[in-house]
């Protein structure tokens, strides 16, 4: 990047319109820089304005809408605009929590780009002072007959274990679904949270003129030069190979050393502020230092350790390099801060100082490269409302289930079967056995059921995480699915007896600039909105994620919504699994269900059409409150949510629990221990009339597939049930069946529907791995 | 019983490592028991009773898993300490480091799934003859947790002979029923073998993680504490007669 003299190209040289265009700015953009310069800027000065304001960096497509989100209650200490949200979780104890986007990195290069989108992640959550403990995943691929899909599914899981692992985070959840609209631009979202001590929050402000600004962590290299432009703010097309070098390299050994360094460093209280170094680099983490604390900072480039020496000040300000962190420390502490980097091996180098100029400041030998004012970069990037337009496909009715167009299945348990074994269902064994989920010996509840259940050590108190998103359910109807994807994020968390308390959230979607996409995205964050305030649950940190696209052809609209969920007595948790022969099994919330939007409707019909069912709030609040107030008072031994496959699956799903859990995949149940049978348990259930059921056609395909949101299934012992009747009072809910026997038999107006034993169910549904192969 | 001074046992920290806070928290759930860090820079061993390595990833498993580790200076002391009969007890990558360092014997290679495994086993306990493990029967099985990438336990035949007639092998992978079988073992570990003691039986090595599993309110179960519980009897009875 040198001339052949040595000389470096770029230093102070200045920048032109058709340089700027090449960075991905407007004719517009650059004469606002131009404006704010005062003339034209240098080229590092450009480079900046150029990340800083990336779709990535500045939000400018959806800050306008993000607005409508409530952000504020009594528990939260910390909502968006820092490196995580926090939350009061009580006994002086609070949760940071976040979740972030590595799509596009993972998908030019899946292992590293989910290995660095947990670094990031994690990153996001110590800066604060929270020790991380907690990982979960969203992720989203084409169809696993895809080889491709295979490789990148093998890959980002494979990256995230790598990564997580080595960190000793227990990544204790998540979700994965295929879909055709994913294959060219498949989702990774990437969840921490971790727990801190609602004294001990550290804001990434920069302050106090003549402090130091020490970057600590890795050596800055080549790797990952524009990625907030030239990946994270790009549709994808047939240059995706040539992108693999703005992706990241990660090193967990170093990002655990610096968890350790940090941590110290912020509970010694040697640390005025700190950020970590994500997208833009040094750029983004500077510039936002310096205009949150209203202060200059001057940034002495040729400082900063490097991994190939002729690099130039713009690619040391813009490199991704992972696992570096940003601190200001005063004069008196340098040496201590010099001393615990010096114990964890870690580079430690003062790269600068805090000034009263209010300017971003650098430098390089002496020579002044760049010199911006700090809060016009952050508080002067672009708005831009795209106009939106309702797409064509959206309709506004349901289908229509004619016996033409849905022919209703012979066998229905042989159908079961099949929708136990489609990937969006099939248990993900096989991901998360690639995860430590135990580490760190909080975990209740391991994966595999409706949420991630922990503990807080040396209280009684625990946490829940759950995420969710249908993008199926949100193509057909944004506002409807995001709703629904709030409501069932909710829903999970319940069904372990947590209460919900707050949401962070990753909205993915395709390219903001076309009206359709934009459209998707309002109704999406306006079906969210309603349901965070109906349920009580801000968000309090989130990210989003446009441009996911490739040739043209957007994703599912995707908004991921992950919940916090808080217990003051954690004991009272269950889980989904049928436990006792005789127990009771009660429907909660018996509403109708749809063809629309179904997996039923993908897997045995491969149509998806319709529009699906809205979320009824104040009934779910309602569900969800009783829900929750049946298991504190321990009158439930198992709850489970209804959502892909309908009531039937989730009857299959709490009869194969009854005998597996987290034990080696064999066609033989788990050995007995507590709250486990050692026996795979059935389930006879008798669905009632089926006209009174679907409310339609009287088909009792769709009593069984059909989905509809604000359901539970849930059990019950016998002399517990009039206690429980009491708690339920008006709540909508049928007694549907009892647990006996080792096989689930569903009957249907007097008739036999199915009665298949739970073993071939089990098999049905840890099925995913002869995909695989 | 009179009140004792606790007991002090030593959990070392490489870089990397990350049980050793859960090791740290599984020893002190028992009473009168206090857990020691030891740094893997120094040398001194604070006078500990017992020393547990913790699992992990010390120095990233770069290179290949415990060679570095075994190279810091805490390792010469851990050594001598162990050749004085001190108990030393390793866990995955502790186990890992215990075999590059010599103290135990055999290898430990990249699972045969060729993936990091992450699963509840079923391990019996093949002798009660030892410090760790005494507080179990013979055949007992205790469900605890493996994680790891490299834990295909591999050792030579001449070695292997060795170690049965000295009654070496002390935990192996069996099926809930307690029986060897096709899928009971997660990383095709040499005859099903989970952990091994040397021929003086004062150090011991395995790969399931017994420290994530002293809780019964917690999903790995309590069935860990039996092999601390053994090594903190062991160690008091030992005191006892000093």
């Amino acid at each position: 990047m040198s001339t052949p003299d040595g000389t470096p190209r770029y230093v102070n040289r200045t920048a032109d319109l058709a340089a700027a265009v090449k960075l991905g700015l407007t004719e517009d953009e650059y004469e606002h820089i131009k404006q704010i310069q005062g003339g034209e800027p240098t080229y590092v000065e450009l480079a900046i304005y150029s990340l800083m304001w990336s779709e990535h960096c500045s939000y400018k497509h959806s800050r306008p809408v993000l607005g409508r989100f409530p952000t504020s209650g009594p528990r939260i200490l910390q909502g968006p605009g820092e490196n995580a949200g926090i939350i009061d979780v009580g006994d002086g104890w609070a949760v940071a929590m976040k979740v972030e986007s590595h799509n596009h990195p993972s998908a030019v290069e899946p292992f590293q780009g989910a290995a660095t989108g947990v670094g990031g992640i994690v990153r996001d959550i110590f800066t604060m002072g929270a020790r991380p403990c907690v990982s979960m995943d969203s992720l989203r691929f084409g169809e696993l007959t895809e080889p491709r899909q295979r490789f990148l599914l093998d890959g980002v899981v494979g990256g995230i274990a790598h990564y997580g692992n080595c960190l000793g985070i227990p990544t204790v959840g998540g979700e994965i679904y295929f879909e055709p609209s994913y294959e060219g631009n498949c989702l990774v979202n990437a969840f921490s949270a971790g727990l801190i001590r609602t004294d001990g929050i550290v804001r990434a402000i920069a302050s106090g003129v003549g402090n130091h600004v020490v970057l600590i962590g890795s050596k800055t290299g080549r790797d990952g030069i524009g990625g907030a432009s030239v990946l994270a703010s790009q549709e994808f097309d047939e240059t995706l190979e040539e992108k693999r070098p703005s992706v990241q390299v990660g090193d967990p050994f170093t990002e655990k050393k610096l968890i350790e360094a940090c941590l110290e460093l912020i509970h010694r209280k040697l640390v005025v502020s700190m950020q970590d170094l994500g997208a833009a680099g040094l750029t983004s983490s500077s510039s936002e230092m310096s205009s949150k604390g209203h202060v200059g900072l001057d940034i002495h480039a040729d400082r900063v350790p490097l991994r190939e020496a002729d690099m130039e000040p713009w690619e040391i300000m813009i490199s991704e390099s992972q696992e570096r962190m940003l601190a200001i420390v005063t004069g008196e502490q340098i040496a201590d801060v010099l001393e615990v980097s010096e114990r964890w091996d870690l580079d430690c180098t003062v790269i600068g100082e805090v000034t009263d100029s209010k300017m971003l400041r650098i430098w390089w030998h002496g020579e002044r490269v760049a010199d911006i004012p700090a809060r016009r970069l952050a508080d002067e990037s672009p708005v831009i409302r795209t106009p939106s337009v309702k797409p064509a496909y959206v309709v506004d009715e349901p289908v229509e289930v004619t016996d033409a167009e849905y022919p209703q299945p012979q066998d229905l348990g042989a159908a079961l079967k099949e929708l136990m074994a489609a990937p969006n269902i099939a248990s993900k064994r096989w991901a998360w056995e690639q995860y430590d989920y135990i580490v760190q010996a909080n975990t209740v509840q391991i994966p595999g059921s409706d949420a991630a259940v922990l503990r807080i050590k040396g209280t009684d108190r625990g946490f829940a995480f759950s995420n969710d998103c249908n993008g199926r359910h949100c193509y057909l109807d944004p506002y409807r699915g995001a709703k629904a994807a709030t409501a069932e994020a909710a829903r999970n968390l319940a069904c372990t007896g947590a209460l919900p308390v707050a949401v962070t959230d990753c909205l993915n979607f395709g390219n903001p600039e076309k009206g359709e996409i934009y459209w998707q995205f309002e109704q999406a964050i306006e079906g969210m909105t309603e349901a965070c305030e109906a349920l009580d649950t801000p968000v309090v940190s989130g990210n989003v994620s446009f441009y996911n696209e490739s040739f043209g052809q957007a994703i599912y609209p995707t908004p991921m919504v992950g919940m916090l969920g808080i217990f003051d007595n954690v004991s009272v948790h269950i889980d989904g699994a049928f436990k006792d022969e005789g127990d009771v099994v009660i429907l909660l919330g018996d509403t109708a269900a749809w063809m629309d939007g179904s997996e039923y409707q993908k897997v045995l019909f491969s149509k998806v059409e319709g529009r699906i069912p809205d979320v009824d709030l104040p009934l779910e609040a309602t569900l969800q409150a009783r829900l929750r107030e049946a298991i504190e008072k321990r009158l439930l031994k198992s709850a489970h949510d209804c959502s892909e496959g309908g009531l039937a699956v989730a009857l299959a799903e709490c009869c194969v629990f009854s005998g597996s859990n987290g034990g080696a995949q064999t066609a033989e149940p788990e050995a007995p221990r507590a709250g486990r049978s050692g026996r795979w348990l059935g389930a006879e259930v008798d669905l009632g009339s089926a006209e009174a059921v679907t409310g339609a056609a009287g088909r009792p395909d769709l009593a069984l597939f059909g989905e509809a949101p604000t359901r539970v299934v849930v059990t019950c012992a016998p002399d517990k049930v009039a206690e429980l009747e009491a708690v339920l009072g008006d709540l909508s809910h049928r007694t549907v069946g009892r647990v006996t026997g080792a096989d689930l038999r569903c009957t249907m107006d007097a008739k036999e529907l199915f009665a298949v034993p739970v073993s071939e169910l089990h098999s049905a549904y840890e099925s995913l791995p002869e995909r695989l192969a | 019983m009179t009140a004792a001074a606790p007991l002090r046992i030593g959990v070392v920290v490489f870089p990397g490592i990350n049980t050793d806070g859960d090791t740290h928290h599984a020893l002190e759930t028992f009473p009168g028991v206090s857990a020691e860090y030891l740094w893997h820079k120094d040398t001194d061993l604070k006078g500990v009773d017992g020393i547990v390595i913790p699992g992990g990833f010390s120095y990233g498993d770069y290179l290949r898993c415990g060679a570095i580790a075994r190279f810091s200076p805490i390792m010469q002391s851990i050594t001598d300490f162990a050749a004085d009969g001190g108990l030393v007890m390793g866990i995955c990558n502790g186990f890992q480091i215990l075999i590059e360092a010599g103290l135990l014997p055999g290898g430990l290679i990249r699972n045969t799934g060729l993936k990091f495994v992450c699963r509840y086993v079923n391990l019996r306990v093949e002798t009660a003859a030892t410090p760790f493990t005494s507080t179990c029967e013979q055949g007992d099985v205790l469900r605890i947790v493996v994680k790891h990438n490299e834990g295909n336990y591999t050792v030579d035949p001449a070695t292997f002979e060795k170690m049965k007639t000295n009654d070496q092998i002390v935990v192996r992978y069996v099926n809930a029923a307690g029986e060897r079988a096709e899928g009971a073992n997660p990383n095709g570990a040499l005859d099903d073998i989970a952990g091994v003691c040397n021929e003086t039986r004062n150090v011991f090595g395995m790969m399931p993680h017994p420290e994530n599993s002293v809780e019964a309110e917690l999903a790995g179960g309590a069935d860990g504490r039996r092999f601390f519980g053994s090594m903190i009897d062991a160690l008091r009875g030992a005191e006892v007669t000093a």
